[in-house]
């Protein structure tokens, strides 16, 4: 095998280069999307594009730093790494410092951190360590509540610093417990839940709750020696309730922005004027970023040649709408090489995460792949208007030190993990 | 099955963004240009545009700068609303509404404050202007009109509408353009090319600097100036004539087909459409339906042409042999068939040969004339067909192809005409007799005519009219140089000009004759009618008169009409020798003639219609006399 005879075979090279393809184009597109002047000076670390550059350097050296470390260190030492990453997200309420709503960042110096993009490693490795522990086993309900804690806890404290945002990526996980043999009855009643909410919201509780009564008895019917009365009764119930309550929740527990989010993208407001009024105010990043992508065309307008872009219509186009730039520049042939460079790096992980002989490296790949997804999935989903506004960034992409870091070490490590099992034979 | 579920998730995912891109930027996706791109602001330079000068070479339309103060609302500062208002000469009150409405616009955006000062206005407040932050004043340019005369001749400019920037994309919103005469016709020529330069704006609508670095920019090209072929005196003093009066004047030079005149009346100041009060005056000049004023008479009005159109009738009949110039038609009073009467005539000497027979105006002779040409051939369809291809050969009966935007195609009836009237081979020559005289079913424009007696002067070949003689730095169209020959051999003009010459010597004209310039001319007498709540009322008939002069190498060729002026020598004639007196000596020695024509108005004849009491006409009436 060509992997034993060279010891830098060993790395998944394919991985690497979707890597290195996807951090160098993001990096052109923040340099398009943040640049004032007509002459760009790449190396004016004044600019975002310029920092940037050098969050990029920097990224090799912990490449090779986190290459270097012996794998078992990331097996043997994750629940230390754990609590460290937690005791960082707590400390956020002492020493944190507010941008945009949200208390997620430490300043050291000139520089920000953001701990809860590092927290997604240390969850993902403290989840691979328990579950593919030999006493863990996830069909059990004990052992299902104390890996929620796990995924709980970091979800909890960056939802009460305010960044929804990265508390959802945390139901990434939901996939990694799933393939390792989370009851099925998960999936069913996490599916139910979204459509229920989805739909009462759209048409009101009474026809959520005709369709869902059609649907549930119609299956009763079919499979009745299958299944138990009670439960199917007990279902309507649920069904019932949540149709009704869901209103309540919108209304009383939501914040508003959440709330014109939700409505903006279920179409729930008739009123041109208001409408007219949505989109000047908070679906106006949305507004701009759908018509900057439209603009592109087929072939798009060209490299620095997005007049939109050059305009800054899109706000935080350098961060979480970097995919309009894309989309404008690069047009339709080049933002859908984005989507399928995303697409085939995430097949690659899936595949070499399902080759791992150790349970742990498994599942860990498997919680890598999950994370990417999520955020892939939300930030282009919300930048083209198919899912509502929730402000995570594009990994590799969008302009950040502490995202490119996080994504990196997430990802090498388990290129690392990779890397090493023929030897765990 | 478990490890598919993200697989799955994965693929799926991936497609539905492909799609959703597709849908965006190829389904619905308008690639734009960056004409229609918002993101980037146009900013245009306007030329100047051209000047207009007559044949003499005397500025009519050039140029004027007017000053609009502009306001960004956002960057006002406290001032001293007292002065300012003050210089503005305006309240404060008003201050505050004009200062609202900009604001309500768009605090970032200019609008106009208050529109067009006045030089003197403007000439104060530049001074004092860096006192008021936010304020500013920007240039604009207006046409400025040297002249009061020939508001039909020279147009107008105007805002452009959707219509027009749907269909020439050069204009946009707010552009000005040509609406009306030169200023419409040479509208490419006058404007120039306007320069244009993008500039990048960013999410504010601010300016964030020179798109591109201006590498799209162009430089605006100025108008050309033109000069057209209008005698700036000669309309003048056509137009001071025709004081009071309704109807139309055109004169040309018949070596040229370059018109020398073209009045229109009533007509109106072109200052009027100009600035601050154009608006209000074009809807009053837009909304008299009684007087017309925009109404171009010379170019649109179809009037029957009467008896100048005998001259065309005798040419015909030499040209198709049909008649010598030496054989008499008797008259009594009329020409019969049989016992009836078909046409009325007045009092002369009878039998007439052709040159006292256009000298006289005898109708007898012409229906004589008009019969033999239409029976010549086996069927009246083809005489008349005939007939028709002779006096459209003078441009009757269809556009001229002159350069100006309007009018009309007047009409000469052919066979197939009356065999939709009376039916397929139901109709004889005296069916339609009128036609020899100039009435029936014949009509013609003043222009049409003009060029009519324009190839008679000639013998036999006209110039398309036009307005156009020179453009700076460009060539005129080659059509108005290229003569365009009539069906009628050139030795058969002689004794019908021969005629048009003692209309002034002993015909019908005598009275109004010129002193040394030999002129030939045609009076006209039309009958005309209107309906009168439904009931077709004659009114006092139309003073025709046509003319040509000198005799030989004719300079000027004219039609006047005169509406209800009553027999063609009576204004018509009068007006025509005045203007052929003024353009050919360049002054007038029958200062007493002159006076007659400023001294007698027709308006008494132009209330009658709408007086909705009986009313007499012609000869039962008097003449209304200006004091």
């Amino acid at each position: 095998m060509p992997r034993e005879t060279h010891k830098y075979f060993k790395f998944d090279w394919i991985t690497i280069i979707l890597f290195l393809m996807l951090v160098g184009f993001g990096w052109l597109n923040i340099v398009s999307a943040s640049h004032t002047e007509y002459t760009i000076d790449y190396f004016d670390f004044s600019q975002s594009y310029g920092k940037q550059l050098i969050f990029i350097f920097l990224t090799f050296g912990l490449i090779v730093l986190l290459l270097a470390i012996d794998a078992k260190f990331y097996e043997r030492f994750s629940s230390i790494i754990y609590i460290i990453s937690m005791l960082s997200l707590v400390g956020l309420f002492v020493f944190g410092k507010n941008v945009n709503g949200a208390t997620s960042w430490y300043g050291i110096g000139g520089m920000t951190i953001q701990p809860s993009e590092f927290a997604k490693t240390a969850t993902a490795l403290a989840v691979a360590k328990y579950v593919s522990d030999l006493n863990t086993n996830i069909k059990t309900f004990k052992d299902q509540i104390k890996t929620f804690i796990i995924i709980g806890t970091p979800a909890v404290l960056v939802l009460l610093q305010n960044d929804t945002g990265s508390t959802i990526v945390y139901g990434a996980f939901f996939f990694v417990l799933y393939r390792e043999g989370l009851p099925k009855i998960y999936l069913n009643i996490a599916v139910a839940l979204i459509l229920i909410s989805v739909l009462s919201l759209k048409f009101g509780g009474i026809i959520t709750s005709i369709i869902g009564a059609s649907l549930i008895f119609g299956y009763y019917f079919l499979n009745r020696r299958k299944t138990s009365f009670v439960l199917t009764i007990l279902a309507f119930i649920a069904t019932v309730a949540i149709s009704f309550s869901i209103k309540f929740f919108y209304n009383s527990v939501l914040q508003p922005h959440q709330k014109d989010r939700i409505s903006l993208w279920l179409r729930l407001e008739k009123d041109p004027e208001k409408l007219q009024r949505m989109k000047q105010t908070f679906a106006y990043n949305l507004n701009e970023s759908e018509k900057a992508i439209s603009s592109g065309g087929l072939t798009g307008r060209g490299y620095l040649e997005g007049t939109r872009t050059t305009g800054k219509f899109v706000p935080e186009q350098h961060t979480d709408y970097i995919f309009s730039t894309v989309g404008e520049e690069w047009g339709f042939i080049g933002s859908s090489m984005v989507v399928i460079l995303f697409v085939l790096l995430l097949l690659r992980i899936l595949h070499l995460a399902e080759l791992q002989k150790s349970q742990f490296s498994r599942i860990y790949g498997y919680s890598v792949a999950s994370i990417i997804f999520i955020h892939f999935f939300i930030n282009i989903g919300m930048v083209m208007g198919l899912i509502p506004t929730i402000g995570i960034p594009l990994p590799l992409f969008s302009y950040g030190g502490s995202g490119l870091w996080a994504f990196t070490i997430l990802l090498f490590i388990f290129i690392k993990l990779d890397s090493n099992r023929i030897n765990e034979w | 099955m478990r490890q598919f579920l993200l697989y799955i998730s994965i693929i799926l995912v991936g497609l539905l963004f492909i799609s959703r891109l597709f849908y965006l930027q190829v389904y619905t996706s308008s690639e734009q240009s960056l004409f229609e791109d918002n993101a980037i602001r146009k900013v245009y330079d306007y030329p100047k545009r051209g000047f207009v000068y007559d044949r003499n070479g005397k500025l009519l339309v050039a140029n004027q700068p007017s000053y609009d103060v502009m306001v960004i609302p956002r960057e006002v500062k406290p001032l001293d609303t007292v002065e300012f208002c003050n210089l503005l000469k305006i309240n404060k009150e008003k201050f505050k509404e004009i200062y609202q409405r900009a604001y309500r616009y768009s605090p970032r955006l200019p609008s106009v404050f208050i529109a067009q000062l006045s030089k003197e206005d403007y000439a104060v407040l530049q001074e004092k202007m860096r006192k008021f932050e936010g304020f500013y004043i920007q240039k604009r340019s207006l046409r400025h009109y040297q002249t009061t005369i020939g508001a039909n001749v020279l147009g107008d400019i105007g805002e452009v509408n959707h219509a027009i920037i749907r269909k020439d994309p050069y204009y946009k919103m707010g552009d000005l353009i040509g609406k009306d005469g030169v200023e419409a016709s040479y509208e490419d020529v006058l404007r120039g090319v306007k320069g244009i330069k993008f500039i990048q704006k960013d999410r504010f609508n601010r300016n964030i600097g020179p798109y591109k670095d201006g590498i799209y920019d162009t430089l605006p090209q100025p108008g050309k100036d033109i000069t057209i072929t209008i005698d700036a005196d000669l309309q003048a003093y056509g137009e001071r004539l025709m004081q009071n009066k309704r109807g139309g004047i055109i004169a040309i030079e018949p070596s040229s087909g370059e018109i020398l005149a073209m009045i229109s009346a009533p007509t109106y100041n072109p200052n009027q459409l100009v600035g601050r009060e154009r608006s209000k005056n074009f809807s009053k000049l837009y909304t008299d339906t009684i007087a017309k004023p925009l109404f171009n008479r010379s170019l649109l009005a179809q009037y029957p042409p009467g008896s100048p159109f005998k001259v065309l009738n005798a040419l015909i009949g030499l040209q198709e042999r049909v008649v010598t110039p030496q054989e008499r038609f008797s008259c009594r009073m009329g020409y019969y068939l049989g016992s009836r009467r078909l046409t009325g005539c007045h009092h002369h000497t009878s039998p007439l040969d052709m040159t006292n027979g256009i000298a006289q105006s005898c109708n007898a002779y012409f229906a004589n004339v008009y019969r033999r040409i239409i029976e010549k051939y086996d069927s009246p369809k083809k005489g008349m067909d005939v007939w028709s291809d002779h006096v459209k050969s003078f441009g009757l009966g269809n556009y001229l192809g002159y350069d100006l935007k309007v009018g009309s195609k007047g009409r000469v009836p052919d066979g197939d005409f009356y065999d939709r009237w009376y039916g397929k081979g139901r109709w004889v020559s005296t069916y339609n007799i009128s036609n020899a005289i100039g009435q029936g079913e014949v009509e013609a424009t003043p222009i049409q005519l003009a060029n009519m007696v324009a190839a008679i002067g000639n013998r036999g070949y006209f110039y398309t009219p036009h307005i156009i003689k020179s453009i700076e730095n460009d060539t005129v169209d080659s059509k108005y140089t290229t003569p365009k020959f009539t069906s009628i051999d050139k030795e058969n003009f002689e004794p019908i000009i021969q005629g048009m010459y003692d209309v002034y010597n002993k015909g019908t004209a005598s009275f109004i004759r010129v002193p040394g310039i030999e002129i030939c001319g045609k009076t006209g007498t039309a009958e005309n009618f209107v309906k009168i709540d439904g009931v077709k009322t004659q009114l006092t008939d139309h003073s025709i008169f046509v003319a040509f002069a000198p005799k030989d190498n004719p300079k000027i060729a004219l039609a006047v009409f005169v509406e209800n002026g009553y027999w063609g020598s009576r204004f018509a004639g009068k007006i025509a020798s005045l203007i052929i007196e003024k353009y050919i000596k360049g002054e007038i020695t029958r200062t007493d003639l002159e006076d007659w024509i400023l001294k007698h108005s027709l308006e008494h004849e132009y209330a009658k219609p709408y007086s909705g009491k009986p009313f007499k006409i012609n000869g039962e009436t008097t003449l209304q006399v200006i004091e």
